[in-house]
C-alpha cells in the first residue's frame, strides 16, 4: 500500500524538527493541493507533518501599522477578516476570485503560496515533465499550452503559478516569515517564488525544512484605488488565463504610487516594478494605461495555444488600471462576481 | 374534478426523497460481504504493443489477488458478434485485455484486484509495463482527404438521402449565397457519477452485476455471450444513475473487467473508473461540417448542401445522423447531403445527447443565420419563408409539427420584434454589446418494443415493473403518473420499479423514446389489469357495472365507474376484497403501430432564442437569457420535462462557450482529462432560462401522444448563442467553443 506516516505537530519547533528528521516528508496544511498530487502519484511523501493545528491562524495588527496573516488562517477567514476587508480589499477580491467556497474553507495562507502548477503535463504521469521529473523534458513546449506562461519562461518549463491570492500579495508586497533548521528569517514576497530557469522542480526559495509562519503586510493597503480582474474560461472555479492586481495612490488625477502584478502569465506571480515606475507621476488616463500595458507585455512570448494571452494581458491591464483609478471595486462578503 | 388525473400535471419526483437522503443506491455503493476491489491500469501510449508486464512484482504484495491482463485472460467468446451490443456500430468491438495491441491512449491494459481499494490502487501505481510504441494519428485535420462513407451498421443510423433537384447549378445561379466550414472539437459525456460495477458473486456461482448502464438487458446480453453464462445466472441491476447522456448506452469496459475478475476469483468485485478514465471511451466526435446555402430573390432557399466528416476509431465505424436534418428542416428542392468518417487512433465515439442532431444543428442553424444576413432578412422571418410543410427526405407529411407556434410564441415572449438587424447595433446600460440569435432543430419521435408487469394487492397498492432506466430524466415519476391515472389510484398507492433484468424487458434508455415506449407499455399493462378488475367487479353481488364493456367504464379516485354516470361505481378496494385474491397480476407490452405510423414523418421540434452580452475588450461572453420553445407532443410532467429542457440549455451553453476535450497529438492523448480543466458551466455562468411547451396533439406517434424530450431541448442552443455573438460583435465564430481568444 502507498503507506505514509503522519505526525500532528504540537509546536513550530516540533514541526521543523520532525520534517528535518524525515527525508521525503512534507508539511500538510489544508491539503487541498497536496492530496490531489498524492492521488495522482505526482508527489509521494513518506511522512506527513501536519501543521494545521499550530498556533499560526491569527490575523493581527503589527506595530508598524501592517497586518500579520497567520500561515494557518484559512483563505476564507482571511478574505472575510474585517481588517483585510477594510485595509486590503484587493486581497479580499483576489482570494474570493479563486477556487470554490469549500476549497477556501480548507486552504491555508501558507498552503496557497505552496500550491503547485496546474500544467496538464505536470499532472499526467504518462507525459514527460521537467518539473515533476527533472531532465525528462517539457511537454507543454510545442504541446497544448493554453494555460501556460508568456513571461519569464525557460527552455525547461513554461508552467504558471495558479494562485489568485498570490497575485494580490505580489502587489501588496508582504514579507514571508519562515522558520527552519537554521532559525527564523523573512523573505520579501517578490523573492519567495522563482522563475523556472534550469531548475523548474523548484517553485520557491525556501530552504529545505523551512515552514511559513506568516505573511506580514506593510501598512500601505491601497484600499481606495484597486482592482483585481480575473479572466478565465468560465465564471467561477477556473484558473486565471490572465489576472491583474492593480493598485494606485492618486493625488487628484495624478498617480503618486502604483502596484501592478499579473497572474496566469509566469512561473511566479508577476510583479512589474518598471511598469509601476512608469505609472508614477503620470495622469490616470487611458493613454497612460495603454503605454504601461504595452510595456508589460513587451517581452512576452507566446507558445502557440497561449499566444492570445499577450493581447489579453495588455487589455486586462488597461481595464484593471482604469477600474482602480475609478475606485469602484469594493471588498465583498460573497465572492468576486463576474456576472454581467 | 378528479384527483387521480396526473398526466400533464407537475408532481415532484417520486424518487426525489431517496436521492436527497442518500437512500438511492448507485452502482459503486452496493456493499456485499467479502468484496474485493479492482483498479484499472491505463495505457500511456496511443498505439503500439505491450512487450512485458511485470505482474510478479506486485503479486508478491500481501492482499493483491491477481493482475489480469492479456497474458492470463481465460478463453472467452471468439466471434465479434458476441461482443456486439444493441447499439454497436459496424466493425469489431473493442475487447478489453484481448491481446497486446494498444489501439488508443488510456486503453485498459490490466486490472489489479486486491483485498482493499487502497492496495489495488497502490499496486497499479508501481506495476511496471513495458511498451513498444508505434506511430499514431489522432488529428482529424490530417484525414480530410481520407474520408469514407460508412455502411448502415448501427441501429438508428440513416445514410443521407440521395441528392434532389440540381443543387450545384441552383447554388451557382442563385441571387444570394453563402459557404462556410463549421467545427467543434471532441466532447466527453462526463456524467457526475463515475462508471462503476459491483459484481456480487453468489455461492451457487450466479452473479449479480450492479452496473452503471442505460440498459440492463443490453449488458446482460453482452455478458452472457462473452462469458458463456445463462441469463438465469447473470442478473444485471441499475436502479439509479448519476447522469448518462448516452455514455451508458454501450457496456463499458469496467463491467467486462469486474465480471471477468469475479468469475475467475469466485469473489465479489467492484471496479470504479477514475475521472481521468472517464475520458478513455466514447465521446461526441470531433466534426468538420461544410455548408453551402443559396436563396432566391424572394428569400426562399434555392439550394442546401451540407457535408460532414468526423472521426471514428480504427476498429469501429461509429455513425450518427449529422446532415440528414438539413434536407428536412426547411423547404428546398435542390439538396445535396454528404457524410463521411475518418479513422484515427482513438476510442470509438458514442452517442451523446442528441447525437448527430446537436452537431448538425450547429452547422445548419449558423449557416441559416449567415444566409439570412446575406439575403438581408431577419433570421426568424427567413425561417418562416422556408417553413417545411412536409418531410422532403421521406416525402411524407409530419404526424404533427407545431414549429410555427414555437416561432411565434417564442418570439412574442422573448421580445424578438425589438431586435435590430444590424450587428453591433444593440448595447446594454453598461455599454456592453448585446446580441440576439436563434437556432433550432428536430429529433425523431420513436417508439420501441417494451414490456411491463403490473400487480395489485388486496390493500389497493399497485406495483409496476419494467427494466427501463432512470438517469435523472424522471422515468420513475412519469411511469408512476401513467399507472396511477390509468387505474384511478393515488400516486402514493403506486410503486414503479425499473433497472433489473428480473423485470420485463424495456429498451435502452436513450433516443428520447422512453416515455413513448415504456409509457405505452405501462398504460397497456395497467389497462389489461383494469380489464381483469372490471370482470371481478362484475362478479360482485349487485354490481352496477354488470353489463358494462371496458370502454364504458373509467378508473378514477379509487373507483371503477360508468363514464356516462359517475354514480354507478364500485370501490376498487372492495372489488379486491370481494375477489378473495391476495394479488392480481398481468404482463403486458407495447409495440409501435407501424401501419398507422408508416405514412408519416414523426418528429419533435424546437426554436431557441438566446441573448448574449459581450465585453468586447476582454472577449468575455455571458448568456443572459435563453428561451427554448419546444413542440414535443404531449408533456407528461411539466416539472420534470421543464427540468430536462433547462439541463439541455445549460449543456448547449457549455457546447457554445467552453466544452472541449483537447488532444495533444504528439502523445495522442486527451490532456484536459479532469473536471478542473474540462470546463462545463458553473452556476455563475447560468442566468435566465425559460421554457415554453407549445400544445401539440398527435395520436399517430403512440397512444399517449408523447414524442420525448431528452434530446430536442439541446438542439439549436449552441447555434443560437453563436448567432447572438455575431449579432453582438459582428464576428462570426465558426469553430466552437467560443472562448475568450476567439473574440479578441
Amino acid at each position: 500500500m502507498n503507506s505514509f506516516t503522519y505526525h500532528r505537530a504540537t509546536a513550530i519547533g516540533d514541526a521543523v524538527q520532525e520534517k528535518a528528521e524525515h527525508p521525503g516528508s512534507a508539511y500538510i496544511g489544508g491539503g487541498t493541493n497536496l492530496l490531489d498530487l498524492m492521488k495522482e502519484n505526482v508527489e509521494r511523501p513518506t511522512h506527513l507533518v501536519s501543521v494545521g493545528k499550530l498556533p499560526l491562524a491569527a490575523i493581527e495588527s503589527l506595530p508598524d501599522g501592517g497586518l500579520r496573516l497567520g500561515a494557518m488562517a484559512t483563505n476564507a477567514d482571511t478574505a472575510w477578516h474585517e481588517d483585510v476587508k477594510q485595509r486590503y480589499p484587493l486581497l479580499n477580491q483576489a482570494i474570493l476570485a479563486g477556487a470554490s467556497p469549500q476549497l477556501r474553507n480548507m486552504a491555508t495562507n501558507g498552503g496557497n503560496l505552496m500550491q503547485r502548477t496546474r500544467c496538464y503535463y505536470f499532472y499526467d504521469l504518462a507525459t514527460p515533465c521537467n518539473k515533476r521529473e527533472p531532465g525528462s523534458g517539457c511537454s507543454a513546449i510545442g504541446g497544448y499550452n493554453r494555460i501556460h506562461a508568456i513571461l519569464g519562461t525557460s527552455e525547461a518549463c513554461i508552467a504558471t503559478h495558479p494562485s489568485d491570492m498570490c497575485v494580490a500579495l505580489a502587489a501588496l508586497a508582504p514579507s514571508v516569515r519562515v522558520s527552519g533548521p537554521n532559525g527564523e528569517r523573512s523573505i520579501p514576497f517578490e523573492d519567495f517564488h522563482r522563475l523556472p530557469g534550469n531548475e523548474p522542480e523548484k517553485d520557491n526559495t525556501l530552504e529545505p525544512g523551512e515552514l511559513i509562519l506568516s505573511l506580514d503586510l506593510p501598512a500601505q493597503g491601497f484600499s481606495k484605488n484597486f482592482s483585481y480582474l480575473k479572466l478565465r474560461d468560465r465564471s467561477s472555479y477556473a484558473f486565471a488565463l490572465i489576472s491583474v492586481a492593480a493598485a494606485l495612490e492618486l493625488d487628484g488625477h495624478i498617480i503618486t504610487d502604483a502596484r501592478l502584478a499579473l497572474g496566469g502569465v509566469a512561473h511566479k506571480p508577476w510583479r512589474d516594478q518598471a511598469a509601476e515606475n512608469l505609472l508614477k507621476g503620470q495622469p490616470a488616463t487611458a493613454e497612460t494605461f495603454a503605454r504601461v500595458a504595452a510595456r508589460v507585455v513587451e517581452n512576452a512570448q507566446g507558445q502557440g495555444s497561449n499566444d492570445f494571452k499577450i493581447e489579453l494581458a495588455r487589455r486586462a491591464i488597461v481595464r484593471a488600471l482604469k477600474q482602480a483609478a475609478e475606485g469602484t471595486q469594493k471588498a465583498s462578503d460573497v465572492f468576486l462576481n463576474s456576472n454581467p | 374534478m378528479s384527483t387521480t388525473n396526473y398526466i400533464g400535471k407537475a408532481p415532484s419526483r417520486v424518487d426525489g426523497p431517496a436521492k436527497v437522503t442518500g437512500a438511492a443506491t448507485y452502482a459503486a455503493e452496493y456493499n456485499v460481504p467479502g468484496l474485493t476491489y479492482g483498479w484499472v491500469v491505463s495505457s500511456p501510449i496511443a498505439k503500439g504493443k505491450i512487450t512485458k508486464i511485470h505482474a510478479d512484482e506486485v503479486l508478491v504484495l500481501p492482499g493483491v489477488l491477481q493482475v489480469f491482463s492479456h497474458e492470463n485472460v481465460p478463453s472467452l467468446a471468439w466471434f465479434d458478434r458476441s461482443y456486439k451490443d444493441q447499439v454497436a456500430p459496424g466493425g469489431s468491438p473493442f475487447r478489453p485485455l484481448h491481446d497486446n495491441e494498444i489501439k488508443f491512449s488510456q486503453q485498459p491494459v490490466a486490472l489489479i484486484v486486491a483485498e482493499n481499494f487502497e492496495l489495488a490502487r497502490y499496486a497499479a501505481s508501481v506495476l511496471r509495463i513495458e511498451y513498444e510504441a508505434a506511430p499514431h494519428e489522432t488529428n482529424l485535420e490530417t484525414k480530410r482527404q481520407e474520408g469514407f462513407e460508412p455502411g448502415r451498421g448501427k441501429t438508428g443510423y440513416m445514410p443521407p438521402p440521395p441528392p434532389r433537384g440540381n443543387p450545384d447549378k441552383a447554388w451557382e445561379e442563385a441571387a444570394h449565397r453563402m459557404e462556410a466550414e463549421y467545427v467543434h472539437g471532441t466532447q466527453h459525456h462526463n456524467p457526475m457519477e463515475l462508471f462503476a460495477t459491483t459484481v456480487e458473486y453468489h455461492a451457487n456461482g450466479k452473479i449479480t452485476a450492479y452496473d452503471k448502464t442505460q440498459g440492463v438487458y443490453n449488458v446482460q446480453a453482452y455478458l452472457t455471450k462473452i462469458f458463456g453464462l445463462s441469463k438465469d445466472n447473470c442478473r444485471v441491476v441499475n436502479e439509479y444513475m448519476g447522469g448518462g447522456f448516452g455514455s451508458g448506452l454501450r457496456p463499458q469496459y469496467q463491467v467486462f473487467l469486474a465480471v471477468l475478475a469475479a468469475l475467475e476469483l469466485k469473489r465479489s468485485v467492484r471496479v470504479t473508473l477514475t475521472r481521468q478514465q472517464m475520458f478513455s471511451f466514447g465521446h461526441r466526435p470531433h466534426t468538420l461540417q461544410y455548408l453551402k446555402l443559396a436563396t432566391n430573390p424572394d428569400g426562399t432557399l434555392a439550394a442546401v448542401q451540407h457535408h460532414a466528416l468526423h472521426e471514428t476509431s480504427q476498429f469501429e465505424d461509429y455513425t450518427e445522423n449529422v446532415v440528414n436534418w438539413s434536407g428536412m428542416l426547411y423547404q428546398c428542392d435542390n439538396v445535396k447531403l454528404g457524410y463521411q468518417l475518418a479513422k484515427l487512433d482513438v476510442y470509438t465515439p458514442l452517442d451523446m445527447r442528441a447525437p448527430g442532431a446537436a452537431t448538425g444543428s450547429i452547422g445548419l442553424e449558423v449557416a441559416m443565420d449567415e444566409m439570412a444576413y446575406a439575403a438581408g432578412l431577419d433570421p426568424l422571418e427567413f425561417r418562416l419563408r422556408n417553413y417545411a410543410e412536409k418531410d422532403q427526405n421521406m416525402n411524407k407529411p409530419f404526424s404533427s409539427k407545431k414549429l410555427r407556434d414555437c416561432y411565434h410564441q417564442g418570439a412574442a415572449k422573448f421580445g424578438w420584434d425589438k431586435r435590430t438587424q444590424e450587428p453591433r447595433s444593440m448595447r446594454d446600460a453598461d455599454g456592453k454589446l448585446v446580441g440576439w440569435g436563434i437556432g433550432g432543430g428536430a429529433w425523431d419521435a420513436s417508439q420501441m418494443k417494451s414490456a411491463a408487469k403490473a400487480t395489485i394487492t388486496a390493500d389497493g397498492k399497485l406495483l409496476v415493473l419494467s427494466a427501463s432506466g432512470e438517469n435523472g430524466t424522471g422515468t420513475y415519476t412519469i411511469m408512476t403518473q401513467i399507472a396511477a391515472e390509468t387505474l384511478g389510484l393515488p400516486l402514493e398507492a403506486v410503486t414503479f420499479r425499473l433497472g433489473d433484468t428480473d423485470q420485463p424487458e424495456a429498451p435502452l434508455q436513450g433516443g428520447s423514446w422512453t416515455a413513448a415506449s415504456v409509457g405505452t407499455a405501462v398504460k397497456n399493462t395497467c389497462e389489461a389489469l383494469g380489464e381483469k378488475l372490471l370482470k371481478l367487479a362484475q362478479k360482485m353481488e349487485g354490481s352496477p357495472l354488470k353489463n358494462a364493456n371496458f370502454e364504458d367504464v373509467e378508473f378514477v379516485n379509487g373507483q371503477i365507474r360508468l363514464r356516462t354516470d359517475a354514480n354507478q361505481a364500485v370501490v376498487l378496494r372492495d372489488v379486491l376484497q370481494a375477489s378473495g385474491e391476495a394479488k392480481i397480476e398481468v404482463d403486458g407490452s407495447a409495440m409501435p403501430n407501424m401501419v398507422k405510423q408508416m405514412p408519416y414523418s414523426m418528429h419533435s421540434h424546437n426554436m431557441v432564442f438566446a441573448e448574449v452580452k459581450v465585453d468586447e475588450d476582454l472577449g468575455t461572453v455571458h448568456v443572459t437569457r435563453v428561451l427554448n420553445a419546444v413542440a414535443a407532443g404531449r408533456i407528461l410532467n411539466q416539472k420534470t420535462a421543464r427540468s430536462q429542457v433547462l439541463g439541455s440549455v445549460v449543456w448547449g451553453i457549455s457546447m457554445a462557450l467552453m466544452e472541449e476535450t483537447v488532444m495533444d497529438h504528439k502523445f495522442g492523448r486527451y490532456m484536459n482529462h479532469n473536471y478542473a480543466e474540462y470546463h462545463v458551466p458553473v452556476n455563475a455562468d447560468i442566468h435566465d432560462i425559460d421554457v415554453i411547451f407549445v400544445e401539440e396533439e398527435d395520436d399517430i406517434v403512440n397512444p399517449l401522444g408523447v414524442k420525448g424530450i431528452g434530446e430536442v431541448g439541446m438542439l439549436g442552443v449552441a447555434a443560437a448563442i453563436a448567432n447572438a455573438v455575431f449579432h453582438a460583435t459582428g464576428k462570426r465564430v465558426r469553430d466552437l467553443p467560443i472562448m475568450i481568444d476567439k473574440l479578441l
